[in-house]
């Protein structure tokens, strides 16, 4: 009866991720060995819950002197609903290996794992965070871009050239965990609403109360709190169990 | 004891005597009627609500979670939309948001969202099977029920079966519903929407009942086998044609084609052969803002420029040259319906132009293409082809009839049966698979198939499957309260000589007016209100950009003071906006007390200058318009009625509402309107 209600919750958790569950993926046959496991990119990235990330997730396997090898059998692991393409495989010549990546269907942080093993047959693991977005903090990422963006991400991309070096009080990146996670939901509602005077910051910050509506806000925040970097605990972070 | 003799000695203990008999069948009846309460007992369900119970008895609010749990069946009854959903009998914390550090099912609060999980249930957005009580049945599909649980990718399609249009908050429904209409799917497929309008595409396949004149065939029979080889961004699919049957409908589409008389009346020998001169005529390109709307693949693979025109990275392989000068003296000759503004060019810059477009060219695209005299054997099968693949459907053919419902009707795919789909090896029975696989591969599901190969990203595809998801039963049969209608287009066009001149300079492309019209460049609707009448006679005259972060994009169309005068005067009396009394706030009535006390709300309490410029020496902020000369440009009632309340005047304009006061709104509108030349900022 256990076995069965547990096979049964991991099936019911499987379906609403909207995934099938990953298939077990067999080591593939590896031709060398490294000593080392690296992110050459791909972590840290943010997409809507349950879609595929923008970017693939490449990893690279290096020896003793950070040389990178061909040929190494690296795995990809994560939570459930969390699917790889391809989910294991050799390093090509340049010592790496891409997989695309399609986040679970819940909200939240995902803990992405790729292990590689050694000679000896130690395995060595890195670790990769991604971000999934529900509906309110994708909400948050569109009044973002529309909004905030602008000066609060001081990258300029081609359709958007950003106002931050122009502003005399820098305004702090959403990613800056250090310093939002320290201000309370109330604080950045204050502040979004009624602007930089509201807290004894610079009016630089208008208020967008008048312009945004409280839910709109809200979903600001959320998305604020999804993309801090380190991550927001307010009840503990969420992490999809594995 | 053998056991033939083990048996008749249990059946002598247990049915000895009657009274033994008595018991033991009585003993049976028990357990059996126990049968019943037990299966109930250890259901799924209720063994989900203990484990709620036992989760919340550790935490800090544990007794308002207990107090808020109620033990037993659950069900959401929603007879308007026809959903009996029991999923809160498991999911028993939806609305526990204190809760929202528990990882695991079905314990999860539900994450916030803008409807009440009372008034609208669980399935009309997740589907699955509402009334079922074990996860198996609720969640997946069974023998008696179809459709399982919406994978979350595709779970925005649930929001478009109500919301016609797009919200901000579904990104992908969004996008997919633009790429139905930008690549013309609605062409073939009918989509009728439930408010009972005929989904439209947006993207403009030209005719072919002249295309001789602008093309070869050489080029037709490439384009046909790989439409992607000449131009990466060409929405024309690929119709896996082998090579006699691009030969064939490259013939028939030659033979079909008529010549065109009027392209060439003003044109023989005025304009001069085509000038090789590469940087006037590069020149040329950037100063007519040709990138705004076209695309160029530079050295670096890259595309730069705008997607409202055709790429024209190898052009000169496919235009006549003949024909090119013909289109840009005037597109509206070949094409009555193009996009492409009627540009005042003169004869030499016509050639210049001509002659750097006609250099765009790629020596490989046409390299393999030897093509023999047509026979009138492949003209006839080429028609017949032509007529098979429903290239009618989006262009017109000469001798060929546009095809109604070429296509099968997607107006209630969402709901589609899954006993009536034959789904290729590979492809999971599962509704949005299915979809997903047949924008991917459609050839895939058998020989003889017309749906042509696109080209999209998984990204793409998974949109267009989110939004054709949303075209449910559900989605046409419920009550029409529920419904919030799309913005359509307005069918305004504006009236008389200015009306004429709007049409030839396409203003429409790129400005909307009145509900009409593109989103590349600001809304006109009242334009009147808001400008000077000498300030738009210059800027037509030399339009420069207003933002200094954006780049130029109108372009200047060499118009004459006549045309000038014409189009100002209808501007500035009808686009005009009934909140704005353009006389209420005249210039003379601002004391320079007030325009001091603007100046300090500008740059001390509002800090105005974190996006503008009014001293081009101090002040930095490029997002919002330059206000240099915002004195000599806007009227200033529209400055004043416009800083009151900035989404009023521009929805979805950047500027937040600052909740101004009328004493302050007045004295920043001084202050701006005594703004009136940038030498005169820098003089300051």
């Amino acid at each position: 009866m256990k076995t069965r209600t547990t096979i049964a919750i991991f099936g019911g958790l499987v379906i609403l991720a909207g995934c099938s569950r990953p298939k077990a993926n067999p080591a593939p046959q590896a031709t060398a060995h490294g000593t080392g496991l690296v992110e050459v990119s791909g972590g840290k990235q943010i997409a809507q819950a349950g879609r595929q990330l923008d970017q693939p997730v490449v990893v690279q396997v290096n020896d003793a002197q950070n040389n990178a090898v061909a040929g190494a059998a690296v795995v990809f692991r994560g939570p459930a609903g969390v699917s790889f393409n391809p989910a294991s495989g050799p390093t090509d010549s340049s010592g790496q290996l891409s997989t695309t990546v399609t986040l679970g269907g819940v909200a939240g942080r995902y803990a992405i794992r790729a292990t590689t093993t050694d000679t000896g047959g130690k395995s060595i693991e890195l670790k990769l965070e991604e971000i999934a977005l529900g509906y309110q903090q994708t909400l948050g990422r569109e009044l973002n871009h529309q909004y905030c963006s602008r000066c609060h991400d001081p990258e300029s991309t081609r359709e958007r050239v950003s106002n931050y070096d122009n502003l005399t009080t820098k305004p702090h990146a959403f990613t800056e965990g250090d310093t939002l996670n320290k201000m309370s939901d109330a604080d950045l509602m204050a502040i979004i609403s009624h602007g930089g005077p509201a807290l004894n910051k610079s009016p630089e910050m208008p208020p967008f109360g008048y312009t945004l509506s409280k839910s709109d806000i809200h979903a600001v925040i959320s998305y604020i709190r999804a993309v801090a970097d380190p991550p927001f605990h307010s009840a503990g972070v969420v992490y999809a169990k594995d | 004891m053998s056991p033939g003799e083990q048996i008749g000695s249990l059946r002598r203990k247990l049915f000895g005597d009657p009274a033994r008999a008595f018991g033991s069948i009585s003993l049976v009846l028990l357990v059996m009627l126990a049968i019943s309460p037990a299966k109930n007992f250890f259901s799924e369900w209720r063994h989900y609500q203990k484990g709620y119970l036992k989760l919340v008895r550790t935490r800090a609010d544990a007794l308002t979670l207990q107090r808020h749990f109620s033990p037993g069946f659950q069900q959401i009854w929603l007879p308007e939309m026809g959903a009996v959903d029991r999923c809160t009998t498991c999911h028993v914390a939806l609305k526990e948001t204190s809760l929202s550090d528990v990882g695991a099912q079905p314990y999860r609060p539900h994450p916030p969202i803008p409807h009440s999980l009372t008034q609208f249930g669980c399935v009309v957005c997740h589907i699955g099977q509402g009334a079922a009580t074990t996860v198996e049945e609720a969640h997946n599909s069974t023998k008696a029920w179809e459709q399982p649980m919406l994978p979350a990718r595709y779970l925005e399609s649930s929001c478009g079966q109500c919301h016609l249009g797009p919200l901000p908050g579904t990104p992908q429904l969004n996008l997919g519903r633009q790429l139905i209409a930008r690549y013309g799917c609605v062409r073939c497929h009918t989509v009728m929407q439930p408010d009972g309008t005929r989904m439209m595409a947006t993207d403009d396949p030209p005719s072919l009942e002249h295309i001789a004149e602008k093309t070869t065939r050489e080029w037709i029979y490439a384009w046909i086998k790989n439409p992607q080889a000449y131009a990466v961004t060409a929405s024309m699919p690929n119709f896996q044609l082998t090579d006699d049957d691009a030969r064939d409908v490259s013939a028939f589409l030659m033979e079909q084609s008529r010549p065109l008389p009027a392209i060439h009346t003003q044109a023989a020998g005025k304009a001069g052969p085509a000038s090789p001169d590469a940087t006037a005529g590069a020149s040329l390109y950037g100063e007519s803002f040709c990138a705004s709307c076209h695309a160029v693949q530079n050295a670096a693979g890259a595309l730069v420029g705008g997607d409202l025109g055709p790429e024209l990275t190898r052009i000169g392989s496919k235009a006549k040259p003949e024909w090119l000068e013909a289109w840009l003296r005037d597109p509206s000759r070949y094409d009555p319906d193009t996009k492409m503004p009627h540009y005042r060019f003169d004869p030499k810059n016509i050639a210049t132009l001509a002659g750097f477009l006609e250099a765009k060219t790629d020596s490989d695209l046409l390299a393999d293409v030897h093509l023999s005299e047509a026979t009138p054997a492949q003209v006839q099968r080429g028609k017949a082809l032509v007529a098979e693949y429903g290239c009618a459907s989006c262009h017109e053919i000469n001798g060929i009839k546009k095809p109604e419902n070429f296509a099968p009707e997607l107006s209630r795919v969402g709901s589609r049966s899954l006993a009536v789909l034959a789904f290729p090896e590979g492809v999971p029975h599962t509704l949005p698979d299915y979809i997903d696989a047949k924008v991917r591969n459609p050839r895939a599901f058998g020989p003889g198939l017309k749906m042509p190969q696109y080209t999209f990203t998984e990204q793409q595809r998974s949109a267009i499957t989110t939004s054709l998801l949303a075209l449910t039963d559900r989605a046409q049969t419920q009550p029409p309260a529920l419904r919030t209608a799309a913005v359509h287009e307005s069918n305004y066009r504006p009236a008389g000589k200015a009306g004429r001149l709007m049409r030839d300079l396409r203003c429409f492309s790129c400005h909307a007016i009145n509900g009409r019209g593109g989103d590349m460049a600001p809304d006109l609707s009242w334009e009147g209100s808001s400008v000077q009448r000498p300030w738009l006679v210059e800027f037509l005259k030399n339009p420069e950009t207003l933002r200094p972060a954006l780049i130029r994009r109108m372009p200047r169309f060499n118009l004459t003071p006549d045309e000038i005068n014409t189009l100002t005067d209808y501007m500035m009396v009808v686009y005009q906006t009934p909140t704005v009394d353009r006389d209420s706030m005249p210039v003379s009535s601002f004391t320079p007390d007030l325009v001091e006390q603007g100046r300090q709300l500008f740059y001390s309490k509002y800090a105005c200058q974190s996006c503008h410029i009014v001293d081009p020496k101090k002040d930095k902020g490029y997002i919002g318009p330059a206000l240099w000369s915002v004195g000599a440009r806007l009227n200033g009632a529209w400055v004043y009625a416009y800083l009151k309340d900035p989404q009023s005047m521009r929805p979805g304009t950047l500027e937040p509402n600052q909740h101004l006061s009328d004493g302050e709104a007045r004295s920043l509108t001084a202050f701006l309107m005594a703004q009136k030349s940038a030498r005169q900022a820098a003089k300051k």
